[in-house]
């Protein structure tokens, strides 16, 4: 009796949880067929026929390119300032112990715990407060604000089982600060910095809320699928939206692959790292 | 070695410097530039001055409740939904999940790989009044004949319910594979019966996971305006849909400002109660 019972339960939940996982995916399906739907008119919202000619002109829609061009060059911006800011903070909050890191803790928090809207709002009031012309610039600094907090968190979370030893067995063979750093730090922390990088940049190619206040007249790709999204979405923004989401899972799959096989070579490594 | 080397307890705080140097500029003095401008009087054509106006919050307060109330109701039962569909799936993978593990996980966050915009736009596909849903719904008779899954509440809570569900799995997850998987085999040594030991053994280790999932998605929820926009009405606006409106299509900057701080300060408040309620929870068991 308490064996089927328990056979029930054990194939409920695993039927429970790949219903989930249908539920998170569904859409995400939905996105890619639509790419290659052929609408009649300006609605792309039923399906009407297959076809291939969407994919085959994804930016012929005038405004995609420049639109996700910029996306691009934002989120390239973004995830460097961001990636070099957050890293520094996380190594200060995880190797060291100083007065004030309660509060540091709780400061990087904040920006996390802020509503999108809010923080967008703050922002465009300290541009017009300062009568600084709101565009490309404005959402950078927006975005590098955003994304500090989720790589402090991303790079500390990779650096707690981080052996201090041998940074110092580094300075005892005579390297200096900054050739430690280099040599023995980095290739440590290399990769949870890989994966804030990769973070940063999905934070901003992917933000609207914050992008809204303070564009002025620039427009990213999400401002153009709102803009679209008022007259009709053309099916070419199906066609990047599934570009980007591929070209993401690609980036993480290799990161995964990458991570597994250091942890089976970790020691030879760290052992190389530290000899040379 | 030099300077850096004798003064050694500096470096933390030369690490520290310009990211937080950044926050203090481009988070914490725009805030004051929000305080700032809510309580300013004046219109856009003439310009805003500062007059200590605290009558913009009565009058934004008085105005615009019903939709700040609305937002944190939508929020809490997105939450709650969440919660309840992501935590058997967390369980699911942190327990079952053996060396598929990584891959399920890049499954759950998945959908935050389709730009915002594009996965809400999907929903409102899917739930199109001439689409399967809405079709079958009608054949089995749950939806009236006229009946519509789209403009309703239903759907706007919906939509921030699957916005925001990888928020609350990962955390859930985080917490979950942490969770000594000993301690629970101990209870059920001790004749504790499996709904009693994950009642008094596990639940309780992934509370830290709960209450990190809970606001990392409550508190966006609360501020959304886009799931209220693609798919509601304005019978169905949110508070952020008041304040996006009032920023940047009116113009009307104080009272937007008064409303930003009055959200903040409801997700305050309700995150500090929630923190104290879940704290003594954990006291008590």
């Amino acid at each position: 009796m308490t064996a089927v019972v328990r056979f029930a339960r054990h194939h409920l939940l695993t039927a429970y949880a790949l219903l989930a996982l249908a539920y998170l995916l569904l859409p995400i399906a939905v996105v890619v067929l639509f790419s290659f739907n052929n609408p009649n008119g300006r609605f792309n919202y039923t399906w009407q026929g297959f076809t291939l000619k969407n994919w085959g002109d994804p930016f012929g829609v005038p405004g995609l390119w420049p639109a996700l061009q910029t996306s691009l060059e934002i989120a390239a911006l973004v995830a460097l300032g961001a990636t070099a800011l957050g890293t520094l903070i996380a190594l200060a909050l995880v190797r060291y112990g100083f007065r004030g890191r309660g509060a540091a803790n709780i400061f990087i928090f904040l920006p996390m715990a802020t509503p999108e809207i809010v923080m967008g709002a703050s922002l465009l009031s300290l541009f017009l407060a300062i009568n600084f012309q709101t565009g490309f610039w404005t959402i950078v600094i927006a975005h590098i604000t955003f994304d500090i907090s989720y790589v402090v968190t991303t790079v500390r979370a990779r650096l707690v089982g981080f052996d201090r030893h041998l940074e110092e067995a580094a300075m005892d063979l005579y390297a200096n600060s900054w050739t430690t750093f280099w040599r023995v730090t980095l290739p440590l922390i290399a990769p949870g910095v890989l994966s804030a990088l990769l973070l940063s940049f999905a934070l901003s190619i992917d933000d609207f809320v914050i992008t809204n206040f303070n564009s002025g007249t620039e427009v990213t790709f999400p401002l153009f699928v709102w803009g679209a999204a008022r007259v009709g979405v053309p099916p070419q923004v199906n066609v990047v939206g599934s570009i980007i989401f591929f070209a993401a899972i690609g980036l993480m799959l290799l990161n995964v692959v990458r991570q597994r096989r250091p942890q089976r070579a970790a020691a030879p490594a760290t052992a190389t790292a530290t000899v040379s | 070695m030099g300077f850096l080397h004798r003064h050694r307890w500096l470096t933390p705080y030369g690490l520290l410097a310009a990211g937080l140097g950044w926050l203090a500029v481009f988070f914490v003095v725009p805030m004051y530039y929000l305080a700032a401008t809510s309580l300013k009087s004046g219109d856009i054509d003439f310009g805003y001055a500062f007059t200590w106006a605290w009558g913009n919050y009565a009058h934004a307060l008085g105005r615009y409740q019903e939709q700040l109330l609305r937002s944190l109701e939508y929020a809490g039962i997105a939450t709650l939904a969440a919660f309840l569909i992501s935590y058997p799936l967390a369980y699911w993978i942190a327990f079952r999940g053996g060396r598929w593990k990584n891959v399920l996980l890049l499954l759950v966050i998945a959908p935050f790989f389709v730009t915002y915009l594009i996965r809400t736009l999907a929903w409102q596909t899917i739930l199109a009044d001439d689409g399967p849903v809405a079709g079958f719904l009608r054949t089995i008779g749950v939806l009236g004949a006229d009946g519509r899954l789209l403009a309703t509440s239903f759907a706007v809570v919906a939509g921030i319910t699957y916005n925001f569900l990888p928020f609350m799995a990962l955390p859930l997850y985080a917490s979950l594979e942490q969770v000594d998987k000993r301690l629970v085999e101990a209870a059920e040594d001790l004749y504790a019966s499996r709904p009693v030991a994950f009642f008094k053994v596990t639940f309780p280790l992934s509370l830290p996971g709960v209450f990190a999932g809970t606001m990392l998605t409550f508190i966006p929820a609360a501020g959304d305006f886009i799931n209220a926009q693609l798919l509601g009405t304005p019978q169905q606006a949110m508070i952020g849909n008041v304040i996006q409106s009032r920023f940047l299509v009116l113009n009307d900057y104080p009272e937007a400002s008064a409303l930003s701080l009055v959200l903040m300060l409801a997700i305050v408040g309700i995150v500090v109660v929630y923190a104290r309620a879940l704290g003594t929870e954990r006291l008590g068991t």
